[in-house]
């Protein structure tokens, strides 16, 4: 056995790339059947009359695409999710970057801190809606703090469209009961932000700050014209995974705060779930899930496609 | 802060927590929130165990057999193979929702944890295959061409030189799967009803009921999160590896 091996490694080895594939194969199947056919099966429901418990799959071309961007829930859906997602992601990345900074300062107890802000990332959305949604309860939570300086926000509850103009049937602008939403969001993920620019900024040598120093770089020119440049790539990488992670949002909100008053605090995830499965509109449900899909694929297909080149 | 606040109200008997008293300590401290929350909880919560744990030794071992033919055996297109499974990763599982569901009644899984664990194993692949690629990456190619002139075969490798080098990615994948589906909400609430729910929905359904009782509530939510909570003090630091692993593009 062995000697046939030495003799002809080339045919040895090309047998066992074909064992390899054969272990791959499987995996491969259910993932081309599970992800690729079902959205394929989701993106023909989305296309036909399926809007009740009766299945019909009887062509309805693209109506329940026009019924939905028609439709005021939904227009509220963008709008919540535009400001959710600008402002989430933004937070993320400042107090991330921020705080990693501060660790990186080489404190006593820096690990303390550390395992303090990544703690929530080990919890479920559901238990961070359930307890923040007693946190910003405006009758009790912080508010009991605040009216010491006499404001009473309305966190989630509030109706509240800052800066609004009409725009389809609904009013465009900032919902505040939004931000009660991202302050929950924020304060699990930032954990996640700062990780991953600890280890950036672990990556970066301090040869390089040094020198900087040395040409007469103030400690805040450093950061600035050398750190922040270099921890770009890792930027990139944050705002490609919240902005996933902030188009899909299901969980947190229908845990927290559900729709909402006028759909202030509602987004296409849990549309989507309260159409299909307590409503039956099958087709609706595949028409908001289909257009979800799109929208993280903006974000997604150009960095899978850039990472895939950075590979070879 | 918000930890403060679960350990407090949920110690606290229900005539205490009001409104006005949300902060301060309890007066005496009061355990029956948690023995109730624990009997509301409880079925499902065996029912998260008997989910989480199939479900993540299945993931993980696919996924290890995955990056280990992904990042030991390129064959032409191995790459292109790698970002296909990859974007499982990303899609909004809503996307995928209604046709699983009508599958998982034709193969009369529906409303059971082994279909759940279906859907974990099948939904985890992308990932689990991800961070082995990657941890498998860092092997030196040459350990594995010389078992290979030694007459080693594809198996072979894996079992005596790949498995045992893997452990630490076996750790690290396994808290990162365990994790996850535990705290997994959407799957859980659609493809199961009452009996068959994991604790994350069980713990939502009870802040949805009609009276709502704080202190259970603040208990419940402490439950449900415990055992990912014990695994994040216990293992933080391979917690943190899959964080980096699963979000650093391979």
């Amino acid at each position: 056995m062995e000697n046939q091996a030495q003799r002809n490694p080339k045919r040895r080895i090309s047998k066992d790339h074909w064992t390899a594939i054969a272990f791959l194969i499987p995996s491969f199947i259910l993932i081309l059947v599970f992800v690729y056919g079902f959205i394929g099966w989701t993106g023909y429901v989305s296309l036909s009359n399926y809007n009740s418990l009766v299945p019909d799959f009887s062509f309805a071309g693209l109506k329940n695409y026009i019924y939905l961007f028609n439709d005021f829930r939904f227009q509220a859906d963008l709008r919540n999710t535009v400001f959710f997602t600008i402002l989430f992601i933004g937070l993320v990345i400042v107090l991330g970057m921020g705080l990693a900074i501060l660790i990186d300062q080489k404190l006593k107890g820096e690990s303390i801190f550390r395992n303090i802000f990544l703690f929530p990332m080990a919890l479920s959305f559901i238990v961070t809606g359930v307890v923040w949604q007693w946190l910003l309860n405006p009758s009790t939570g912080f508010n009991q703090f605040l009216s010491v300086f006499g404001i009473q926000p309305k966190w989630y509850t509030d109706t509240t469209i800052l800066a609004g103009f009409e725009w389809g049937s609904i009013e465009f602008g900032l919902p505040v009961a939004i931000i009660a939403v991202v302050i929950a969001a924020v304060w699990q993920m930032t954990g996640f932000s700062l990780a991953m620019y600890l280890a950036g900024l672990r990556g970066i040598p301090e040869e390089l700050r040094e020198a900087a120093r040395m040409d007469g770089a103030s400690e805040f020119q450093v950061y600035l014209k050398v750190v922040l440049p270099m921890l770009m790539p890792i930027t990139m990488s944050v705002v490609i995974i919240m902005a996933h992670i902030s188009l899909k949002i299901f969980d947190l909100i229908y845990a927290m705060t559900g729709s909402g008053a006028n759909f202030v605090t509602d987004v296409p995830g849990v549309y989507m779930f309260e159409t299909t499965f307590r409503g039956n509109y099958y087709a609706n449900g595949a028409a908001i899930a289909i257009i979800m899909l799109l929208l993280v694929a903006i974000f997604i297909v150009p960095y899978l496609w850039s990472s895939r080149k950075g590979d070879k | 802060m918000p930890i403060y606040v679960i350990l407090v109200t949920s110690l606290k008997p229900l005539d205490e927590v009001s409104l006005a008293t949300m902060w301060t300590l309890p007066s005496a401290i009061d355990f029956s929130s948690y023995s109730e929350a624990f009997t509301k909880l409880a079925p499902n919560f065996m029912n998260s165990i008997y989910l989480v744990v199939p479900a993540t030794l299945l993931s993980a071992l696919l996924g290890a057999m995955n990056g280990y033919v992904l990042s030991k055996w390129k064959f032409k297109g191995a790459n292109t193979i790698f970002t296909i499974i990859l974007f499982g990763m990303f899609i909004p599982y809503q996307s995928i929702l209604i046709p699983l569901i009508q599958f998982l009644r034709t193969i009369d899984l529906y409303n059971t944890i082994p279909g759940l664990v279906l859907v974990h194993v099948v939904y985890g692949l992308p990932i689990t295959t991800l961070m082995f690629r990657n941890f498998y990456a860092s092997i030196p190619d040459s350990m594995i061409e010389s078992a290979k002139i030694d007459g080693a075969s594809f198996l072979g490798i894996f079992r005596h030189i790949i498995i045992p080098l893997s452990i630490t990615g076996f750790v690290v994948v396994a808290i990162w799967q365990f994790t996850n589906i535990w705290n997994e909400f959407l799957f859980a609430v659609t493809i199961t009803t009452s009996d068959q729910q994991p604790v994350m929905v069980a713990l939502q359904n009870l802040s949805g009921s009609q009276i709502v009782q704080w202190n259970v509530q603040m208990a419940g939510a402490l439950l449900a999160a415990l055992p990912t909570l014990l695994v994040y003090i216990f293992a933080g630091k391979y917690f943190v590896r899959g964080l980096l692993a699963g979000s650093v593009k391979g």
